[in-house]
């Protein structure tokens, strides 16, 4: 891989290029799934993709193109970088354009990104996490009469990352999961709900039976919905919707949002911009996260961010672009693709844990309603506009009393995080955004 | 309903696609037998190969400059062998016989035992149609000329209000070669153009700032949106748009009478309806229209059509992903649901026939029964009336992006358009709205249609299952009686 780097990017020099980097990634990938007692499908495959990005003096600036291929042959390398340089020419010179000035990463950090031994485990047992899954969503209750599946996956990558400032990195990581998507019946509903867990090594994975189990209890709570009349209520994220609220968020604390003013955060910098119960953190050095990386999109190190302290917005997440545009310096959030210039990213993106487990914060509403599913793409990151379809369960005196079903939820995401009133204090991974349960004081229920 | 196969006029893009793969990539008739003979040393009912070759172009302007230009190349094989409902699927970024023949060794242990088998015999299968022949491939089209475009596209825009502060816009261009072998001996290749153009803009009074989005493209030349009145049309769109939502007022929450629009709203029927309708759902029976064949599940007049044959449109494909011919595919007539869309695994599993809708986002992935064009035919009421029957409600005349649940059958949408609909006049333009409901029943409370159809500017993309695939969708302007919207004032 190292000769495969060295090679374009001596390609992209030769070619004209004042600079470049690259990407290498190589992943192993399998997937299985079950249904019911059949193996549905079995998936295996072997990838590879380079990307180049090439930056040529041009009056004024440096130009910028990205070229990828799969194809790693040296003579279709060297053409790639020549196509990649013709391409720059064409577009317009950018001051702002260019690799970091320094700063690279040169400490190797034990992030715990994968199992070595984990390679070894053959497809047979992932079929058998599947199939675990899937028999225990099954045998949990009569009412589940049918699933989606069970699926498990297996990937092991590796990412080597070049540039012509001499930096050079490599890590290896993997991740496995398992989801769980079953059906419940009874009468005329027909419901699905499901459960995942995923984790660097395949020891982290949650029980397949207890996954299975936890998606039939979903799919079956959600028997026998209803829609609820019009209201404004206390709105209570669990942890599978909550933390799309703080990735919401975190997309408009981009850098790119920023300088663009597409975002509603734009210009609020150092302002109470959410309740004090909020503090969202992005680290991309969590052991073991599934968004940890030892370097970032651009080959600089990694960090722990504190996005927003007790309510106050203190940081942008930047890659060196938008840190130039914004006179600031990168917060080493660069992700990067081998099909694109880096953009800014997540690493492992979270909401700080307060007080108090689910159950309780349920008991402390008199009339609300618990969201558990939200679908749609309601969310205007320039105003901060949020309307989304929603699923859930009713609350009346501190208890859940129906499932609700064919909902919407609105307000202003802004005003959505300032009225936080409460935060939870259990915090489970399911991926690399994660939240406690969190409650809104009121939001328009759209019903009946 | 399917078109029958006449002489072909699409010989030579099956032939020209064919070529390039058998010049570039040694991809011979015989070695295909080949690869499908290693796959078929198992006891699996049916495999294919799938060779991909595709190179997509994207340039993209903003802060008045175009600063960056990308070119991505994809390129590969997926193989999939078939034992009853069971597939093993192996795919490659290498691009060749041999990898093909190893990802056949892999996809076929899916079965467990050897078998005798015929070697496979590859016959030529050209699409019945050649709905997108271009002369250019739009990948062709000089860079220099679309960074031009996009100054032009930038300086428009402005001009249109001084409110606009920023524009963003961006030209995607791909050309696609695809070549499908089965082991039925069937083999079939297209080529495949795509092109969009976006456009997106922010504008400012002040004190608000809103933005406005519209987009649009097809399976054609790039000259076609070259058309100053093909790409002025979107600017003005993004800006009146985005100038509209500047005035909006927030949206009214709960049940009421909802018009929509032509065009782009299709989308209802998109989410509503069409994923409810796809063969895989159907077949393990995990989908709200489940065994309701010959039912009702729409108001007499309406009648849902699935339509890959239409020339130029973003959904439509000569052949899709399994090789099958596209069609015309009604879905549900005068209200009553008549078909579902097969790829061809559900199809034999369903004891139907394929449709046309086997469709997947590359090599790298798996087959799904998709579909391409979906929409609604024209009725016979002037959309005008429509709005005047109204007392109090929605006018809903674009959307952002949709979501369903299959099993419960609700799904949502989002205007990125709206007015209240007061007296039967359109009203103050709204935002934020969100509209809810549920697919089985939605249609059946159609009370108008009008005689409007319309199909969209052509910038769909369907997800499901973590694949994309370009769509379209059309409606006519129609009235949808009582339906929940989801606004924040009460």
């Amino acid at each position: 891989m190292e000769d495969v780097a060295a090679r374009a990017l001596d390609a992209a020099r030769r070619a004209g290029a004042s600079q470049a980097d690259v990407l290498l990634v190589e992943g192993d990938d399998r997937e299985v799934r079950v249904r019911g007692d059949e193996v549905e499908f079995v998936k295996q495959a072997q990838e590879r993709g380079l990307g180049i990005r090439v930056l040529v003096d041009a009056k004024g600036g440096r130009t910028t193109a990205v070229v990828s291929t799969s194809d790693l042959a040296e003579d279709a390398v060297a053409r790639m970088a020549e196509e990649a340089v013709a391409l720059a020419r064409e577009t317009a010179p950018d001051p702002m354009a260019g690799l970091p000035d320094g700063g690279f990463a040169n400490d190797r950090p034990e992030l715990a990104l994968f199992d070595p031994s984990d390679r070894d485990v053959p497809l047979e047992a992932r079929i058998e996490d599947a199939r675990r899954a899937e028999a225990a969503a099954r045998a949990s209750d009569p009412r589940i009469v049918n699933s989606e599946g069970s699926q498990a996956s297996s990937g092991f990558a590796r990412v080597l990352y070049a540039n012509s400032g001499g930096f050079l990195g490599a890590y290896e990581s993997a991740s496995h999961g398992l989801f769980c998507e079953p059906l419940a019946r009874e009468g005329e509903s027909m419901q699905r709900d499901y459960w995942m867990t995923a984790a660097r090594r395949l020891a982290d994975l949650e029980d397949a039976a207890s996954v299975g189990r936890e998606a039939a209890r979903r799919a079956l709570r959600r028997l026998g919905g209803k829609r609820v009349p019009t209201c404004e209520v206390p709105v209570l994220f669990d942890d599978r919707t909550a933390p799309s609220l703080i990735g919401q968020l975190a997309s408009c604390a981009n850098g790119y949002s920023i300088y663009r003013e597409a975002s509603f955060l734009a210009g609020r910098l150092g302002e109470t911009i959410a309740s004090p119960l909020v503090t969202i953190i992005d680290d991309g050095r969590l052991p073991g996260g599934l968004g940890s990386k030892p370097f970032d999109g651009e080959g600089q190190p990694t960090r722990r961010n504190i996005l927003v302290q007790a309510g106050r917005l203190e940081t942008w997440l930047l890659d060196c672009y938008a840190a130039r545009k914004l006179d600031l310096a990168s917060t080493g959030s660069a992700s990067r693709g081998t099909g694109s210039a880096p953009r800014v990213g997540t690493t492992n993106l979270w909401l700080e844990p307060q007080q108090g487990t689910l159950d309780e914060l349920i008991a402390e509403i008199d009339r609300g309603l618990l969201v558990t599913e939200l679908i749609g793409m309601g969310f205007n990151p320039t105003t901060g506009d949020y309307s989304r379809g929603a699923a859930g369960l009713w609350i009346e005196g501190g208890e859940i009393v129906h499932p609700v079903e064919e909902i919407t939820i609105a307000g202003n995401l802004g005003e959505m995080l300032a009225s936080i009133d409460r935060v939870g204090s259990e915090l489970r991974w399911h991926g690399r955004t994660a939240s406690p349960p969190l409650r809104v004081a009121r939001m328009t229920v759209a019903g009946e | 309903m399917s078109r029958s196969p006449r002489t072909s006029p699409s010989e030579t893009v099956s032939t020209r696609a064919l070529a390039f793969f058998h010049d570039r990539f040694d991809l011979s008739d015989r070695a295909l037998a080949t690869a499908l003979d290693t796959a078929l040393e198992r006891d699996v009912d049916y495999a294919d190969l799938y060779f991909e070759y595709t190179t997509t172009d994207s340039v993209s302007l903003e802060e008045g400059i175009v600063k960056s230009g990308d070119r991505h190349l994809e390129q590969g094989v997926g193989v999939r062998a078939i034992r009853g409902e069971r597939q093993g699927y192996a795919h490659s970024d290498d691009l060749s016989i041999e990898s093909a023949r190893l990802a056949a060794g892999t996809a076929r242990a899916i079965a467990d035992s050897p078998r005798e088998h015929a070697p496979v015999s590859i016959a030529s299968h050209a699409p019945p149609h050649d709905l997108y022949p271009v002369t250019t491939a739009p990948t062709d089209v000089p860079v220099a000329a679309k960074v031009s475009w996009l100054n032009e596209i930038e300086t428009y825009a402005r001009a249109r209000s001084p409110k606009i502060k920023q524009v963003m816009a961006s030209i995607v261009t791909q050309h696609k070669h695809m070549l499908v072998a089965a082991s039925d001996g069937t083999r079939t290749a297209d080529v495949l153009p795509l092109v969009r153009v976006n456009v997106q803009v922010i504008a400012s009074d002040g004190t608000r700032r809103e933005i406005g989005y519209q987009g649009g493209g097809g399976r054609f030349e790039l000259d076609v949106m070259r058309e100053p009145a093909r790409w002025q049309g979107l600017v003005d769109e993004a800006v009146r748009i985005a100038l509209l939502n500047l005035e909006a007022k927030p949206c009214p929450a709960g049940t009421m009478d909802v018009v929509l629009g032509p065009g782009w709203p299709g989308i209802l029927l998109h989410e509503a309806i069409g994923h409810g309708l796809e063969g895989d759902f159907n077949r393990k029976k995990t989908s709200a229209f489940s065994d309701r064949l010959g039912q009702r599940v729409a108001s007499p007049g309406v009648t849902v059509v699935d339509d890959g044959t239409l020339p130029g449109r973003r959904g439509s494909l000569n052949v899709d992903d399994e090789g099958t011919p596209t069609r015309r595919n009604v879905l549900i007539e005068n209200g009553v649901l008549v078909a579902y869309m097969q790829d061809r695994l559900n199809a034999k599993l369903m004891g139907m026939a394929p449709t046309g809708n086997g469709r997947r986002e590359s090599y790298a992935h798996l087959p799904l029964p998709r579909m391409t064009n979906t929409f609604m035919l024209a009725g016979e009421d002037d959309p005008e009336d429509i709005l005047r029957s109204v007392e109090d409600g929605l006018y809903a005349v674009s959307f952002g992006g949709g979501q369903v649940d299959i099993t419960s059958g609700k799904f949502v949408f989002s205007a990125s358009e709206a007015y209240r609909i007061e007296n039967g006049r359109i009203g103050a333009p709204v935002k934020g709205a969100t509209l809810i409901g549920n697919g089985p029943d939605v249609l059946t409370r159609v009370s108008r249609i009008g005689h409007d159809l319309a199909l969209d500017e052509g910038v769909g993309t369907c997800g499901k299952d973590g694949q994309g695939v370009p769509v379209g969708v059309g409606l006519p302007t129609i009235r949808v009686d009582a339906l929940t919207v989801g606004g924040t004032e009460g």
